[in-house]
């Protein structure tokens, strides 16, 4: 139970241990949003490991997979490369930037409805509520003597919960391999050590963030409060108690004493039906606070109690301090979903979305690295020639073999290209096979005849072409010589 | 002991310690923390018994597993020497064309030819085998015993002037110095040579000169010959300098370059990798 002293705000002591909350169950639109927000993202998690994707023989068939041995992630008809992590970058950038946006449209949204910590918290509410009952029932039998029904009721909680974690842990790993395939050896004991040891992991992780450290994670570990605070305006939407219309607060019998007697009175009846269903413990009724993750299920509450005493719903709404202010001055409510700060947010994620959006179709999926060789720059042949030494990577980024042939512009006539320990080739230019989705690197010698003028560096251009597609990939280098 | 005093204002009792009106709230350690320590303890215990722990006046105890760290960096040497040799069998069978054309044994040879080139021969041919003055340059495609695979084999293992039997030797008289030839004729030979390579004059004089005291090594018109170690005077080589001061030096009184012999101080393997390494930087033929 809370104590009296952290009823006041200006009073609150230095010192709290944690307390246990034993929120009640509550049902309503926000309940409703809450449990459909639940059912698509635990189904997305748990279960978009098995979806299928056929991208041709050469490559896995895996909608979503991080392939870390072969380096290679895969999202549906995209293939990333260790090299194009910055498509990551992008999507962590607009990650934030929505993160932004949510919060300046209605606030904590991502806490209340979105996060894991917060989703995985409501589903092991609900297992707890299933085998000890509501918040009263679990109350007492916390409170009195332990009993077998109760151990039952626990250890009944425990396994439940325990299944939960460790299928979120095992479903994990699916990502980082062939789902169907990794279920089969993980139950028969052939999945890799690495495997077991991050399922054991997340079931930890789950259960005990989840079962047991809950509101904690958000008041005292997670950053994001902090950053959410710095981040919002007096225009953002909050979960907020209507003070205006709520205080001073009476219990229906007394506020019609009250009334009666010719006093103010307001529409909270002082039920702490809000605080009750909490989930992080906080009354709502202080005003916006650190503790308060914004998941409606207050509204509800509320909502619903204002139904049975007869008064209007929405005495704790999504609404903003201005309002308030605005609504005891006898002002209308006004909202503004469009402002500098929301355009700019779109703006930017639009921007990067776009910009993202581009790169990728625009990507080429074949690409010729060039590395020149340091020691030495380059070499005279008997004949007077100069001979520069290069190592070259072809990447292939589809998932057929390809061939191509390599060549370099910039050169004086009668320069030969040589590709150590490639035989095959057209025209003077060596046809180098690449096996699907995969990179060959090899050694490239460029000789430039006697007698050809060249500068002491010559920008020269690497040219690798799809021998069937025409696909090319141009690399820039230089070419070195003493200069003559 | 006296009844717990339990501060007001947290509800917390307190130690009972007091100074000048402050009390030490008694926050005891969480009781998981607690279990952990505990466990560490009995942790620590099995340790002692399973792992080498307590020194003792003439060692220490080894415990039940007889785990060492020495033992095991031994242990770890040994199986990268093992996965070594096994490919070394191979290599040591194989002839360097077999190889070169096996990718796993080419991927092997050019490393460990790296190494040993490093550690070897590098003082010399440079860190880029580019040599230097006296010290032939191993990029390019001139070749005083040949570029061949089983030449380069060959010559990294018998080396230079050295203490083999079948040692690489190429001498050259002291013209000047043993006065073979005048300091005049010397120049004019000098000039003949140089033009063999395009520049300076050739007379009448100066070819005569190469004829009768040249052409038996380094062959007609001045190619060289690679069975005696003789340098192709036509190129645009010069292992000690292509200047008519350089060559006037040498004709005068030969610098003669020197080279371990490095088979029996290399192992087969190594000497093979390296032929393959030094082949491969692009000058052999």
């Amino acid at each position: 139970m809370r104590s009296e002293n952290t009823e006041s705000v200006g009073d609150a002591p230095l010192y709290e241990a944690a307390r246990k909350n034993y929120p009640a169950a509550v049902s309503g639109r926000f309940r409703t949003i809450k449990w459909t927000v639940l059912i698509i993202t635990l189904g997305l998690y748990y279960l978009l490991p098995f979806i299928r994707w056929d991208r041709g023989p050469n490559a896995p068939d895996q909608a979503v997979l991080v392939d870390i041995a072969a380096r290679r992630a895969y999202f549906f008809f995209i293939e990333i490369w260790p090299q194009e992590v910055y498509y990551l970058t992008g999507l962590l950038v607009m990650a934030a930037v929505t993160l932004f946006l949510m919060n300046a449209v209605a606030g904590r949204i991502w806490c209340g409805y979105l996060c894991p910590q917060t989703v995985w918290t409501d589903l092991f509410f609900a297992v707890e509520r299933f085998f000890e009952g509501d918040r009263r029932d679990r109350m007492l039998r916390d409170r009195a003597p332990w009993q077998a029904g109760t151990m039952a009721r626990k250890a009944g909680k425990h396994i439940v919960w325990l299944l939960i974690a460790w299928w979120t842990g095992g479903a994990w790993v699916l990502y980082f391999g062939d789902a169907p395939t990794m279920v089969k050896q993980v139950f028969t004991g052939q999945a890799s050590a690495s495997a077991y040891v991050f399922i054991g992991l997340l079931t930890f992780t789950t259960y005990a963030l989840a079962g047991f450290m809950r509101e904690q994670v958000c008041i005292y570990m997670c950053p994001w409060p902090r950053i959410q605070a710095a981040l919002t305006d007096e225009w953002a939407l909050n979960v907020t108690y209507r003070n205006d219309r709520g205080e001073p607060r009476y219990s229906v019998k007394h506020g019609e004493k009250a009334k009666a007697a010719g006093l103010a009175v307001g529409d909270c009846i002082d039920c702490k039906a809000c605080i009750s269903v909490c989930p992080t413990g906080v009354d709502i009724r202080h005003g916006p606070q650190l503790g308060c993750i914004q998941c409606g299920l207050c509204i509800d509450a509320c909502d619903d109690v204002m139904k049975k005493v007869g008064r209007h719903t929405g005495l704790i709404g999504y609404d903003t301090d201005i309002n308030i202010t605005r609504r005891k001055a006898g002002k209308p409510a006004v909202f503004r979903v469009v402002r500098p700060r929301t355009v700019l947010y779109v703006a930017i994620l639009i921007g990067i979305g776009g910009l993202m959006s581009y790169v990728l179709a625009h990507r080429t999926l074949v690409d010729v690295n060039v590395l020149h060789d340091r020691n030495p720059l380059y070499v005279t042949l008997k004949d007077g020639g100069i001979r520069n030494g290069y190592t070259v990577r072809f990447i292939n980024k589809r998932v057929e073999p390809r061939t191509f042939a390599l060549s370099v512009d910039g050169l004086p006539a009668g320069s030969i290209i040589e590709a150590q320990g490639v035989t095959d080739q057209a025209d003077g230019k060596p046809l180098v096979a690449v096996s699907p989705d995969t990179t060959r690197e090899l050694r490239v010698l460029l000789v430039v005849p006697a007698g050809a003028r060249v500068e002491a560096s010559t920008k020269i251009d690497f040219r690798a072409v799809d021998t069937e597609s025409g696909e090319a990939a141009v690399t820039s280098d230089f070419f070195k010589a003493a200069g003559n | 002991m006296a009844q717990k005093k339990i501060d007001e204002i947290t509800g917390v009792a307190t130690t009972g310690h007091e100074w000048d009106g402050l009390e030490e709230l008694n926050t005891p350690l969480p009781r998981w923390w607690l279990w952990l320590f505990y466990i560490c303890i009995v942790w620590a215990i099995g340790y002692y018994f399973v792992y080498p722990s307590w020194p003792l006046i003439n060692g220490y105890t080894k415990g039940f597993l007889g785990y060492s760290q020495r033992q095991a960096a031994l242990d770890d040497v040994a199986a990268g020497a093992a996965s070594r040799t096994e490919i070394g069998k191979a290599l040591s069978a194989a002839s360097l064309d077999q190889i070169r054309a096996d990718p796993k044994m080419l991927e092997f040879a050019m490393a460990n030819g790296k190494s040993a080139f490093g550690n070897n021969c590098a003082p010399c041919h440079g860190s880029g085998a580019t040599g230097s003055p006296g010290y032939p340059n191993l990029q390019d495609d001139d070749w005083l015993w040949g570029g061949s695979l089983d030449a380069i084999q060959q010559t990294i293992t018998v080396g230079a002037r050295s203490v083999s039997a079948d040692t690489r030797q190429n001498v050259m008289p002291s013209f000047g110095k043993d006065g073979l030839l005048t300091p005049e004729q010397i120049n004019t030979v000098a000039d003949y040579v140089l033009s063999l390579s395009g520049s300076g004059t050739a007379t009448d004089e100066g070819k005569q000169i190469f004829t009768d005291n040249c052409v038996a090594c380094h062959g007609e018109g001045g190619v060289g010959n690679q069975e005696l170690g003789a340098p192709n005077l036509t190129d645009k080589i010069w292992l000690y300098g292509g200047t008519k001061e350089a060559i006037v030096a040498q004709i005068t009184e030969p610098k003669l370059g020197v080279m371990p012999t490095w088979g029996g101080k290399l192992d087969p393997v190594t000497i093979k990798s390296l032929a393959i390494y030094v082949h491969d930087l692009g000058g052999g033929t």
